[in-house]
């Protein structure tokens, strides 16, 4: 079970919840659950999310692993110049 | 074949090192074709006609006069390009910012354009189109559009379109352990990329359906998809080569005309040339936000911040997206901070779309921050790097936007800049020295890379992330280091859309550290074809052949005689072992890992003119590993350099009327040689553990800093704390005079 917590914009869509506890091995599971979860969430989760795992940031990559008790955020997907 | 990104700690022999730049002559001798330079058989010459309103509603559009001009091929509108966006409001953003649909949102949007056999066809076609206008109320300031009764700058939309919060802790109960509280108040103005290059392309779309555009981009790969999407197009079907380009620091990630062309040359049936004009570049492409910040920072006397807050507002253009949220994000992330909270608003306003500006909305930020951390370690009575080491951020610390940080590198660039000996030079009259530290994020993305190895054994590096600072030489070094040969045989060159892989674009200084890991990548599989081919050659098994030194070895006993063969030997029996060789990557770049730098910077104000000169100044930033130093040093005074403009002269004028005042490079005052020392550079390297060579991404972090580096050392100059950026010299004078007043 992993700690998610959900970056300002998202709380809002995941019926106010700010930290959530999710099943997941990997961040493609893990959005996907939180979408199952929280339809609201699918349109940002496809388009505008960054995840970070203990610290690291992951934009892309989906298939990382979570270790069981990773700490977990969803950040937005920044933009960069 | 899967990378392993993590760091080897090897010892190199080609990166590190400063050869010529491979793009260095073409651009001194004027052979480099950047996007003004392509053209076609037959091509048209396209203009763009723009409002003059800074918001009204387009009641009609008459282009019939236009059409009917002799040498006029096609004139289109929105009516041209249909809304394809399925519902994707970005998307719809990005179109209507291309032309106007119902409303013109700031002034310079484009409402119709011409394509015509020459420029003056072209402007006179211009003159006839007749477009009646319904003027509405406008908003161009940030802290007036998020009045209550500002007008709407976007339809109904609010202009308090987003708001963000980040942080964590109690700040309440932080302040009130607080000795000492600092609360202020900033204002950024408006400033633009300010690339030197407008924006250009040729656009050709073909009888069969399919298109093709030369264009200056950042990201050729991205415009292909957007331009596609926006035009109806398979994504196959256009193919996008970028040009050389003449700056972009963010400003070209984003399509502003070019679906213009495209639909132009579709309507036309010929190719289409459109090139922006430099005051078409001001008021129509992307300049940054204006900023408002309210900043509340504590601590105690022995120097520990108890408690830290901000609210940044950030002008966003007619189109909400998430300046003040990045802003938000990176306001605080130098400093270990128990109780922080930081709240984003995106602020709509009549003014051009805001686009992207070398790690995006964190230098306001740090302004703001960074001004008034400054002024607390001041009231306190402690040396500001001191209280900056005594609060920075470190391995293990939880960021003030979420996620704990791993090892980071904010503490080795305060202490080398506690150690420089800047920090002890002396001082003359009307003179001050000021410090800051700065953060960005760094990313990696999408990346494709192809290495062909030549039938002369020289190497053919083709990749998708076009080179805005240096790339092609860094990458070039890259390969020759993993393959074991010369820098000087090998040629990188950046392939167009249809020859390779999607690529994300070159930002988030990602271009050196996304390709350099597919680059590592490709010479890794095109050794592994190698080997197998000198175990044809040598008719032994593969497993007894090494790579060294850029050749294949045969190990063991019984190969004591066989010569080590060279790439070239390899080569030339390339025909009769296989075919052609090659290595070929494909990743997803993650592992960045995040950035931070420390300036320092004296300043010398006149106090009668209030005009101020950078006396010295001084970069000092991570580099990972510098693949090509100077490239690495050229990033940091670039930035810097952008910076000292921003905090010194550049701003956006707008008058009552909502019109932009100044949209050329004489009144919108960019800094010239004249205007700067010579930047000096301190590159740390302190390896990145997610990449093989340790490479970190240089190219934003360093235009962090600046504001506030320069906004300190002015207040300590002048003995007035400077809260309005850009610091000119009429504003300089204005704060003196207020404080003479009292």
């Amino acid at each position: 079970m992993v700690q998610v917590t959900l970056w300002g914009g998202l709380v809002p869509l995941a019926d106010n919840q700010k930290t959530l506890s999710v099943e997941a091995g990997t961040i493609r599971e893990l959005l996907r659950k939180l979408q199952e979860r929280y339809p609201g969430l699918e349109g940002p989760i496809r388009n505008e999310v960054a995840v970070a795992v203990d610290g690291q940031i992951y934009r892309n990559d989906w298939s990382q692993e979570l270790p069981p008790d990773a700490e977990v955020f969803l950040m937005r997907r920044l933009a960069g110049g | 074949m899967s990378l392993d990104t993590t760091y080897q700690g090897r010892n190199f022999r080609s990166v590190g090192t400063r050869p010529l730049r491979p793009d260095g002559v073409d651009k001194v001798t004027g052979r480099a074709r950047y996007g003004a330079d392509f053209n076609m058989p037959g091509q048209l010459v396209a203009r763009i006609l723009r409002s003059p309103h800074a918001h009204a509603r387009i009641v009609r559009i008459d282009t019939s006069r236009a059409e009917a001009l002799k040498g006029v091929k096609a004139v289109v509108t929105a009516a041209d390009l249909p809304d394809l966006t399925e519902g994707d409001q970005g998307l719809f953003n990005t179109l209507e910012n291309c032309m106007a649909r119902t409303e013109v949102l700031y002034d310079g949007h484009a409402v119709a354009a011409v394509a015509a056999i020459d420029a003056r066809v072209a402007k006179q076609a211009l003159k006839l189109i007749e477009v009646e206008y319904e003027v509405l109320p406008h908003v161009t300031d940030v802290d007036m559009a998020a009045r209550p009764d500002a007008p709407k700058a976007n339809g109904t939309a609010p202009n308090i379109a987003k708001q963000t919060e980040f942080g964590h802790g109690d700040v309440d109960a932080g302040f009130a352990r607080a000795d000492v509280i600092v609360e202020r108040s900033f204002l950024t103005e408006q400033t633009h990329q300010g690339y030197i290059e407008p924006h250009a392309c040729v656009a050709s779309c073909n009888s069969d359906g399919t298109a093709e555009m030369w264009v200056c981009t950042q990201g050729h790969f991205v415009y292909r998809q957007t331009c596609a999407s926006l035009l109806g197009l398979d994504v196959s079907k256009l193919r996008v080569t970028s040009s050389e380009i003449g700056g972009g620091f963010g400003g070209k990630t984003h399509v502003w005309a070019e679906p213009v062309a495209l639909a132009l040359s579709r309507k036309a049936g010929r190719p289409v040339k459109l090139v922006m004009s430099r005051e078409e570049v001001f008021r129509a492409s992307g300049p940054t936000s204006a900023t408002s910040i309210d900043v509340k920072i504590g601590a105690t006397k022995d120097g520990r911040i108890t408690a830290a807050t901000a609210h940044l507002r950030y002008s966003n253009g007619p189109y909400a997206d998430g300046w003040a949220e990045m802003g938000a994000m990176t306001s605080f992330a130098c400093y270990d901070l128990e109780n922080v909270k930081t709240v984003g608003s995106e602020i709509l306003v009549n003014r051009p779309k805001v686009a992207a500006y070398r790690a995006p909305s964190a230098p306001m930020a740090a302004f703001a921050v960074e001004s008034a951390v400054d002024e607390l370690a001041q009231k306190l009575g402690i040396d500001p790097v001191e209280f900056r080491i005594q609060n920075a951020a470190s391995e293990g610390t939880r960021s003030s936007y979420g996620p704990v940080y791993g090892p980071i590198g904010i503490g080795p660039t305060l202490e080398a800049a506690k150690a420089h000996d800047h920090m002890k030079a002396p001082l003359g009259p009307n003179q001050g020295r000021g410090m800051a530290c700065g953060f960005w994020f760094n990313f990696g993305g999408q990346t494709c890379t192809d290495l062909n190895i030549n039938a002369d054994g020289t190497v053919t590096l083709a990749v998708g992330t076009v080179d805005v600072g240096g790339s092609r030489a860094s990458l070039s070094l890259i390969a020759a280091e993993e393959l074991g040969i010369d820098y000087k045989d090998v040629k990188a060159v950046v392939a167009d859309t249809a020859t390779l892989g999607y690529n994300d674009m070159t930002d988030g200084s990602r271009g050196t550290f996304s390709s350099s890991m597919a680059t590592i990548s490709a010479a890794r599989n095109a050794i592994e074809v190698m080997r197998q081919r000198a175990a044809l050659i040598w008719d032994i098994p593969v497993e007894d052949i090494d790579w060294e030194d850029g050749h294949a070895v045969a190990r063991g006993e019984n190969y004591g005689n066989l010569p080590p063969l060279s790439v070239a030997d390899i080569a030339a029996e390339a025909g009769t072992t296989g075919g052609p060789i090659a290595g070929h990557s494909e990743i997803v770049a993650d592992g960045a890992g995040v950035s931070f730098a420390t300036h320092i910077c004296d300043v010398e104000v006149d106090p009668e003119t209030g005009s101020t000169r950078i006396k010295r100044y001084t970069v000092i930033q991570d580099a990972g590993k510098a693949v090509h130093p100077s490239y690495v040093e050229g990033q940091y005074q670039g930035g810097a350099a952008q910076g000292i403009g921003w905090a010194l002269n550049e701003e956006y004028v707008y008058g009552e009327d909502g019109r932009l005042q100044n949209p050329g490079f004489l009144d919108y005052r960019i800094p010239v040689c004249s205007d700067l020392p010579m930047i000096d550079t301190q590159i740390l390297e302190i390896p990145n553990p997610n990449h093989p060579y340790g490479v970190r991404g240089v190219g934003e972090t360093s235009i962090v800093p600046p504001l506030a580096a320069i906004a300190n050392a002015i207040s300590n100059a002048v003995g007035v704390r400077m809260t309005h950026i850009p610091m000119s010299p009429p504003r300089i004078l204005a704060a003196l005079d207020r404080e003479k007043a009292g």
